[in-house]
């Protein structure tokens, strides 16, 4: 069901934890199913230097948290706001239709941690899309 | 470890039923001799059958399984009865088979009551009794539930359904050839089965209808099964469903015992080496085989991946694997919390299944609970 690349960041997760003293932080749940991710950042020079994760989800939303941590880190906080869940699952190789929804865990929780950093920081937030409310695919009934 | 979504067919089974797929082809319904032959079996089928379960062989009807024996039995004696009334008791944990159909008969006019049961799953009987108006016509409730593995006190809801004089109808896909069923002591007038749930084919089915029961057809056409269920008979279908059920009532007391022990080896292992963890359902009156278990702080899909991993199939109740947006109606409706559903996970045992398979499951368990713990926001750290 899931690519190589997705079993891949879900077995071996990339920057699971915690940061101590973070310069922002994300959490958010997903509306959907009830998952949870928070995201901490540390960034110098708008740049986000160090960046950790924790997830409550399923293989798919835990490897969107460990692929979108890795397209961030090294990034500018301006180049890791434009990371859409879309280039998350390209970067993914792909996630089953009714497991896209939970890239956007990965893509807001990103959001909400650089606007924690900014309002930290006396700037204000940038406009967050909402954009949870989409369908997933019809139910599967368990047997 | 995923017995209760299906079974693989036994190879007695297999055996019985290959030739009917090649040599004895004939339809039931034709003249020629190699026909009577066919009418002989699909009697002596219904036969075995009538007998595993306390029914007369013509109380028996084969379907394609137990969806369409569900959708049978609550369309047909819905409709059967219309004139008298129209009010259906169900319970909130009954299979999608019941639970949707159910749903569309209250579209076209009949009002449902679906029954709470209380935190171990259990349905009180005298709710039963308190939900009966003048206008009740049908009172389903499961035998066994297939995620939580809980055995309703059906004796006591068939007396009741009959001193009202409502026809009683029971899903008993899970149980039959599980534990003992009867249909004359538990008072039970329509009964669904299903033959891949005890090591026979899929898309095979039975409902059982007491004599005198009344119910309209569901499907039209042919005059096949007394004209009540049209349809060239699936032949090595039948034979495979009869000769499935005749070897799982025969060795039901040796196996189910063996299967239970397994089954509380496997409960207690869990419980004990992974802490925030409790089990779903109720401790004794389960399913032989019926392991489920939530794990606090993690989502089932990902325990699922990884066990998958170690080569053992499991099921969740979570709703991240259901494709849909809500966790398990079962785990909800035992007050479950969305979070505790969502990390919960069933494993089913069934023939074939030994001790090692156990000891596999507890080596495996633990660790992957704790990695994925380890990523969770919400795990508050180890035991101190
Ligand atoms: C309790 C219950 N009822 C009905 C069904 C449906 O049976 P079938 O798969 O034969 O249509 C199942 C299993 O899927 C079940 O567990
Ligand atoms: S996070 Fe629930 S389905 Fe992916």
């Amino acid at each position: 069901m899931y690519s190589e690349k997705v079993m891949d960041h879900f077995t071996n997760p990339r920057n699971v934890g915690e940061i101590e003293d973070p310069d922002g932080v994300g959490e958010v749940g997903n509306p959907v199913c009830g998952d949870i991710m928070k995201i901490y950042l540390c960034i110098r020079d708008d740049v986000i230097v160090d960046v950790k994760f924790q997830t409550f989800g399923c293989g798919a939303a835990i490897a969107s948290s460990s692929m979108a941590t890795e397209l961030i880190k090294g990034k500018t906080i301006e180049e890791a706001w434009a990371i859409t869940n879309e280039a998350v699952v390209t970067a993914l190789d792909g996630l089953p239709p009714e497991k896209v929804h939970c890239s956007l865990l990965a893509e807001e929780g990103i959001h909400k941690a650089i606007n924690n950093y900014r309002i930290r920081n006396n700037l204000p937030p940038l406009p967050e899309e909402k954009r949870n409310d989409e369908d997933p695919t019809p139910a599967v009934d368990q047997r | 470890m995923d017995n209760a979504a299906t079974t693989p067919v036994r190879e007695e089974v297999a055996e019985a039923m290959r030739p009917y797929f090649s040599s004895r082809f004939g339809n039931p319904s034709s003249i020629y001799r190699i026909a009577c032959e066919s009418r002989d079996v699909i009697e002596s089928s219904r036969e075995t059958v009538a007998k595993a379960i306390g029914a007369d062989a013509d109380e028996i009807f084969f379907t394609s399984g137990g969806t369409e024996s569900d959708n049978w039995a609550l369309q047909g004696v819905a409709r059967a009865n219309a004139k008298k009334g129209s009010h259906i008791i169900t319970s909130a944990i009954e299979h999608h088979a019941i639970l949707h159909t159910a749903r569309y008969l209250e579209k076209q006019g009949f009002p449902v009551t679906y029954l709470p049961v209380d935190n171990e799953g259990r349905l009180d009987p005298g709710a039963v009794e308190d939900a009966v108006t003048d206008t009740t016509t049908l009172i389903s409730i499961m035998t066994a539930n297939n995620e939580i593995g809980t055995i309703q006190q059906v004796q006591k809801i068939g007396s009741i359904a009959h001193d009202h004089g409502i026809p009683f109808h029971t899903d008993a896909v899970q149980a039959a050839g599980h534990i003992p069923l009867s249909v004359h002591d538990d008072a039970i007038d329509l009964l669904s089965l299903s033959a891949h749930k005890f090591n026979g084919p899929k898309g095979m089915g039975v409902l059982y209808i007491r004599t005198g029961t009344k119910i309209d057809n569901l499907l039209f056409g042919g005059g096949q099964e007394k004209k009540r269920r049209a349809g060239t008979e699936n032949l090595p279908g039948i034979v495979g469903l009869a000769t499935a059920l005749d070897i799982a009532v025969r060795d039901q007391e040796k196996e189910s015992g063996e299967i239970r022990k397994l089954r509380d080896r496997l409960i207690a292992g869990l419980l004990e080496t992974v802490p925030y963890s409790r089990l779903n359902g109720h401790p004794t009156e389960r399913l032989p085989g019926n392991v489920n278990i939530s794990f606090e702080f993690v989502e089932g899909e990902s325990i699922l991946l990884l066990l998958d991993q170690e080569g053992i199939c499991a099921s969740t109740g979570s709703a991240c694997s259901s494709g849909s947006h809500d966790p398990s109606h079962v785990l909800l409706a035992i007050g479950l919390p969305h979070a505790l559903a969502h990390g919960s996970l069933r494993l089913t045992l069934g023939h074939g299944n030994t001790e090692k398979d156990v000891d596999t499951v507890l080596e495996a368990v633990p660790g992957i609970v704790e990695k994925l713990r380890d990523i969770s926001p919400l795990y508050p750290g180890k035991e101190k």
